[in-house]
């Protein structure tokens, strides 16, 4: 990449910020190309290709960051004018996007080879590629954009592009409809954010994050902002953040937003790691730890009733919980997985809510690598045993799938935060800590120790299910390993999410330096440790638990009942039915929708409908009255007129016989006739 | 008969022989050489007139037959690509068959 050669002017091998935009722009080039030229190739190499040069330039862009970390580098420039107002966009780089953008085109990058062997057999491998790198683009611009307005643009085509690779497979209903669920639910949270937006730039006039105190973020303009009039019992500040959280909420799978995260695994399992797992939503835990400076600025009001940052950490803890709990009575594979996402999402916006943004982000990186980790593991057993997802038909791959047992195994203790070696102990606990230390409310320390238990649990049981025991069905029992393109990047993951855990851990807080700036205190390494103590119980319980269910006595037959089941059916099925949200939201919301469309169609049919009739007829009326005239008084003259033409057309025409001897010889005559003539007229 | 009465019934024998083979045959080399046989009357009658006319006039006859030479050799070029084109056509150059113009 540029200035990689000149090795002797060390300044080159930083990225400047000015060209910041270079990261996103290169995938978006790789979709322009894959969609103008849909060869297989040219698609995959250019996105694969877009997305190694976009990793160089963040690893650059990170060196830049490095240098600095309490700086915000910014790049603004003037998009356009209106009337006295200019609209600005910009560029920043500082640590927290620096590191995501490592963390997103390094994570893509692998899934994106690794997609070179899942789909390899698809009819649309082009395509697939052409969206992938779209998504890229997206989720790099949400990352390095300087203003909200840049950043919701992003925000928009990346749902855009999540909607089509949800839909990727569109033939099939069930990810059709999928598609549009995961759009419209996420399109609900979207209209707060907007709103937050608008009333933002409505009180500030700027939507810039950075902008040399200026922006948005910044003391002056935050201080102004809490400053002005109470809003129905809420400080602007805090209405704003809440909206803007709606849009955090609907994009990271939020309660009551949840629901179309589980469905979107309808989509390629690639999809699901990158998208549905490690980045985009993360976007939203992202957002709130972007504009957490907005979002506390209400904390030093006095008296107030609610504070922003208590609404997220509230709702943080249910759906940790919630998605927990849900995850424990899924029998899809994909389904389990996307309920710990959801579970592992709400843990993220806990440690936004509690005041500590780093803790979210180091559970956000750590969570990308061992998730996607799990989710491409995953897709390594589907596509061995020929898209067979439900676990109660699998099981005995541990055998002929050695490879993919053991990174699943890496990933799913790095899940369940299994102590000291696998990274997500070290975020997990740094949540804990920040929670233990919340002043408000001890309930999001229960719901973190309450997900911690059920977290070790389900993915125990996941692990039991699909790795131990027989084979429950052919499909399972003719499964081979995947080819290397697909297990290299499980490897390279799996050693990420071992030691992605030591850039955080207490005794050398590195990536809490580097993410605030301001150098953080070195503590002992089990730093509180009576807590500690308690969640490594927690998890022991969890994994003891999972084993003594589902691992000492493996399940026989795919129709045996799972042992929760025949323990307690009623609670067992209201958790497989995913605690009947989807058919809470069907009743009310859904059922709304329908009684809204048909109220539209009534009116459509009968009431407009009528009057376009009436009209119609009217129409029809006078043209028929017009036809009549035309025809009895205007065409019998045109037409004797045209029947008269027509007839010494045709008298002339006979002459013309096509016959070069008769015209010749009508020639000679003629000219005998007239020379004649001379001669005996006399002449002259 | 003087020389100008002999040429002139030379003349027009051979422009009649010339016509006839132009009616009569439905080869259509054959008409195009009739339609020669024409011309080359036409041309005879202009050499003869400048030949026994008045003496010591400009050479307008023999100019005007050359240039009427030039033309023909054009004209039976054209001619024969016309022929072979209908060959192509039709796979015979029988001009009453070729009366694809007929209105």
């Amino acid at each position: 990449m540029r200035g990689d050669s000149r090795d002797d002017t060390p300044p080159a091998m930083n990225l400047p910020v000015s060209l910041i935009w270079l990261i996103p722009a290169l995938p978006l080039v790789a979709a322009a190309v894959g969609t103008a030229a849909p060869r297989r190739r040219i698609a995959a190499g250019a996105a694969i290709a877009a997305i190694a040069a976009a990793f160089i330039l963040s690893c650059l862009a990170f060196r830049t960051a490095l240098s600095d970390p309490s700086a915000h580098q910014v790049c603004n420039f003037r998009w356009f004018d209106v009337g006295d107002g200019v609209v600005r966009l910009g560029w920043l780089l500082d640590p927290l996007n620096a590191i995501m953008c490592v963390m997103v085109t390094f994570v893509g990058l692998l899934i994106f080879v690794f997609s070179l062997g899942y789909m390899d057999g698809d009819e649309n491998f082009a395509r697939f590629f052409s969206f992938l790198s779209l998504f890229a683009a997206a989720m790099l611009g949400v990352v390095v954009s300087n203003s909200l307005l840049l950043l919701f643009i992003s925000w928009e085509l990346v749902g855009l592009a999540s909607y089509l690779l949800i839909g990727f497979w569109f033939h099939r209903p069930a990810a059709a409809a999928a598609a549009k669920k995961a759009f419209i639910t996420t399109r609900i949270g979207d209209l707060g954010f907007l709103l937050g937006l608008v009333w933002l730039y409505d009180s500030t006039g700027s939507l810039l994050l950075f902008d040399g105190g200026h922006g948005v973020l910044e003391a002056g303009v935050l201080a102004s902002l809490a400053a002005q009039a109470h809003a129905g019992g809420l400080a602007v500040p805090t209405a704003i953040a809440l909206l803007v959280f709606c849009g955090a909420a609907g994009k990271s799978g939020q309660f009551p937003l949840h629901v179309w995260l589980p469905d979107a695994m309808e989509g390629p399992t690639p999809v699901s790691a990158l998208i549905h797992a490690a980045t985009m939503v993360a976007a939203g835990v992202f957002l709130m730890a972007r504009i957490f400076p907005l979002a506390s600025a209400d904390q030093v009001l006095p008296g107030l009733p609610l504070h922003a940052l208590t609404v997220v950490a509230a709702i943080g803890g249910i759906t940790a919980v919630l998605g927990a709990l849900i995850a424990v009575g899924q029998e899809d594979l994909k389904r389990v997985l996307a309920f710990s996402t959801v579970s592992q999402l709400g843990y993220m916006m806990l440690a936004v809510g509690v005041g500590s943004w780093v803790a979210a982000i180091f559970h956000l990186l750590t969570h990308a690598f061992f998730k996607a980790l799990l989710f491409l593991a995953a897709g390594s057993v589907i596509d061995a045993a020929h898209h067979e997802q439900d676990i109660r038909r699998l099981g005995g791959l541990r055998r002929p799938m050695r490879m993919t047992f053991a990174t699943f195994a890496v990933g799913m203790m790095a899940l369940s935060g299994v102590p000291l070696v696998f990274s997500g102990f070290w975020s997990k606990e740094a949540i804990l800590h920040a929670a233990s230390e919340w002043p408000v409310s001890n309930l999001p320390l229960l719901a973190c120790l309450a997900g911690v238990v059920l977290t070790a649990f389900y993915m125990t049981r996941l692990l039991c299910e699909v790795f131990l025991g027989r084979p429950r069905s052919p499909e399972a029992a003719h499964a081979g390993e995947s080819p290397p393109v697909m297990t290299i990047p499980l490897a390279i993951l799996a050693i990420g999410a071992v030691f992605l855990g030591f850039l955080g851990t207490p005794a050398w807080p590195w990536l809490q330096s580097f993410l605030t700036g301001v150098p953080v205190p070195a503590k002992p390494l089990l730093e509180g440790g009576g807590l500690t103590a308690v969640s490594v119980v927690l998890v022991a319980a969890g994994l003891g638990a999972g084993w003594a269910l589902y691992g000492r006595n493996p399940r026989v037959a795919a129709r045996d009942r799972d042992p929760l089941e025949a323990a307690a059916p009623g609670l067992f099925g209201f958790l497989r039915d995913r605690m009947r949200f989807d058919g809470l939201y069907a009743a009310t919301a859904g059922r709304l929708n329908s009684f809204g469309a048909w109220l539209a169609d009534f009116l459509d049919r009968r009431v407009w409908g009528g009057a376009v009739r009436l009209l119609a007829r009217l129409g029809e009326l006078t043209g028929s009255v017009d036809r009549e005239i035309d025809q009895q008084a205007l065409n019998a003259g045109f037409n004797s007129a045209s029947d008269g033409i027509r007839g010494a057309g045709r008298a002339y025409s006979r002459a013309q016989t096509g016959d070069a001897q008769g015209y010749l010889r009508t020639l000679a005559i003629a000219f005998v006739a007239v020379a004649l003539l001379v001669l005996l007229g006399g002449g002259r | 008969m003087t020389h100008l009465q002999l040429c002139l019934a030379f003349s027009s024998l051979l422009f009649a022989v010339g016509l006839t083979g132009a009616l009569a045959r439905s080869n259509s080399i054959l008409v195009l050489l009739g339609l020669e046989l024409m011309l080359n009357a036409a041309n005879l009658n202009f050499i003869a007139f400048w030949r026994f006319g008045p003496p010591g006039g400009p050479a307008t006859g023999v100019v005007f037959v050359l240039f009427s030479i030039a033309v023909a050799a054009a004209e039976a070029a054209v001619g024969l690509a016309l022929i072979i084109s209908i060959y192509r056509h039709q796979k015979n150059i029988r001009l009453p068959d070729a009366r694809r113009l007929k209105g």
